[in-house]
């Protein structure tokens, strides 16, 4: 018995599945740069970020059907790379993940510290911001233990709500302000640390 | 009695993430229009956050963004 031919339904319905995706990958590309920016910081080195963009993207690409019109295209794609990092084993994972009590302090240490580095009294905060280099931050950043990284890496460089950073990490709003709040210290003790002597 | 820097300090993050109650914020801002030692640590985690998204942000290369495009379904 030969195969009915496709009826009209049929191809209209092909034909809008096949915008659809068209669609989604154009939108989903669109979103690369953002999504590149995340992964970079998440990730231990470039080459691994790369990997795991492409990888992310491969996934979503194979699976766009699951993605549900409307909703955040940019914390979908992010939800399946840090999936696939945990997948990976963190591999390249360079810092501990214990937290010793000694490495946080006050939301205040990191500007007092850098403000006793100055000379001239009462000087404007540019002046001290600029007691950080780009690579002492880039440094800083890497060496925060990974859950605390992530989060900070989501909201602070990725611009995602506590929800969506929730959402994407899989884990409740509260432990995303808690691992916020105390990532951020950590961050600000590690820039303390490397901070420029002059 | 209240030490206002100690709880500006600890208000300094959910401030700045807008999560504090409308109480709270009254509080803290009723302290930073009076305290300019608070404020100049305020105003330094602002810029800060800034300044921090900004040196740990590199451009996504060019060979990556050419894979992902590579990646999209042929049109028939």
């Amino acid at each position: 018995m030969s195969e009915s031919a496709p009826t009209a339904d049929d191809t209209r319905r092909l034909a809008k599945e096949a915008r659809d995706r068209v669609r989604f990958e154009e939108e989903a590309l669109e979103l690369s740069d953002q999504v590149y920016r995340v992964a970079r910081r998440i990730a231990g080195s470039r080459e691994e970020a790369e990997d795991l963009v492409q990888q992310a993207y491969e996934r979503a690409f194979r699976s766009w059907r699951q993605y549900t019109p409307g909703t955040n295209l940019r914390a979908w794609l992010l939800r399946i790379l840090t999936n696939l990092n945990i997948d990976r084993g963190r591999r390249q994972q360079r810092s501990p993940q214990t937290v010793p009590l000694d490495n946080e302090a006050g939301d205040y240490f990191l500007y007092n510290k850098l403000e006793s580095q100055v000379s001239g009294e009462n000087p404007d905060e540019e002046r001290v911001l600029e007691r950080l280099s780009q690579d002492s931050i880039v440094d800083a950043l890497a060496d925060v233990p990974h859950d605390f990284r992530d989060t900070i890496v989501l909201v602070d460089i990725g611009e995602f709500s506590y929800a969506d950073a929730a959402q994407i990490l899989d884990i409740p709003i509260g432990t995303v302000m808690s691992r916020l709040h105390r990532g951020r210290r950590i961050l600000k003790k590690n820039l303390a640390d490397k901070a420029v002597t002059a | 009695m209240i030490d206002w820097c100690d709880k500006c300090e600890e208000m300094m993050q959910p401030f700045l993430d807008g999560t504090l109650s409308d109480l709270e914020v009254a509080e803290a801002q009723s302290h930073l229009d009076k305290c300019s030692w608070c404020a100049k640590r305020y105003h330094f985690e602002e810029r800060l956050r800034h300044y921090v998204r900004v040196a740990v942000t590199e451009p996504m290369p060019a060979e990556l963004k050419a894979k992902l495009a590579a990646l999209r379904t042929p049109l028939n």
